[in-house]
């Protein structure tokens, strides 16, 4: 069954703490509207929190000359879910394991960990400058009707 | 929504009922700021009422982790009550739940402090 688009709606937004919140509760209300469970719900705008704090945060760095890009797409598969920083770059190798035992007490660390728990896959991509985090839930079942 | 921090003590130990989300900006800040308060009034037995924390993202979690090992450092002890369920089921994927010492029973969690 090819994968057809049934809703988008797409963002730039300032790198602000009032982005994060607005993604979140953009991811939650795009989810609830695609259909996805109320146990799945709240994972996905916590994914969708955690990778907006990274762009905005560690991306941009709160730079005020800089945005972050999101978009909210639903095909008949998948919700898929991209935010843009134009930072440095992110390179997610280096990302230490938070559940090492020597970081399991580091006082940060645990945003993208949170992000490969709730999502079904996540991709990033460098985009020269800056990080595309792809997050993607599949819809399971499919969505009766459709 | 912000977090608001309301402080008891009971048999020499210190309640924390904190209310609202844990997250980057204001709640962990808050969060931050009751410790250290706390600390420096010489209240090292501290227990944080989780109940009406609806929510926690990687920073609440980070804060967390940051109360305990200053409490900890301080000679003190800080111990969790009431997790909710999400809460819970973040400290179990973050490996979190066995670092704290977590209490569904405040009169027994009170006890549980060395005194």
């Amino acid at each position: 069954m090819a994968d057809s688009t049934t809703s988008r709606v797409s963002f730039t937004l300032d790198s602000t703490l009032d982005t994060v919140n607005r993604l979140e509760s953009e991811a939650e209300q795009f989810a609830h509207r695609a259909g996805f469970s109320e146990d799945d719900i709240p994972n996905i705008a916590m994914a969708v929190r955690e990778a907006a704090v990274n762009a905005v945060l560690h991306g941009n760095n709160y730079g005020t000359d800089k945005h972050v890009s999101a978009s909210f797409e639903t095909t008949s598969s998948d919700l898929v879910i991209k935010i843009a920083d134009q930072g440095p770059g992110l390179d997610p190798e280096t990302i230490p394991d938070p559940l090492a035992p020597e970081n399991i007490l580091r006082g940060s660390g645990r945003g993208i960990f949170l992000i490969r728990a709730f999502m079904d896959e996540v991709h990033f991509r460098q985009t020269h400058p800056g990080t595309e985090l792809t997050l993607i839930k599949h819809r399971t079942p499919a969505p009766a009707g459709n | 929504m912000s977090m608001k921090v309301s402080t008891r003590q009971v048999d020499g130990i210190t309640i924390l009922d904190l209310s609202g989300r844990i997250t980057l900006g204001e709640g962990s800040v808050v969060l931050r700021d009751a410790i250290r308060d706390q600390l420096a009034k010489g209240n090292k037995s501290i227990l944080l009422n989780l109940g009406d924390v609806s929510y926690i993202d990687s920073s609440g979690i980070g804060e967390l982790v940051s109360s305990f090992t200053t409490v900890k450092n301080a000679g003190g002890e800080l111990k969790l009550l009431n997790l909710t369920k999400k809460v819970h089921d973040l400290l179990q994927i973050t490996k979190l739940y066995t670092v704290f010492d977590v209490k569904d029973d405040e009169a027994s969690a009170v006890a549980s402090f060395t005194k």
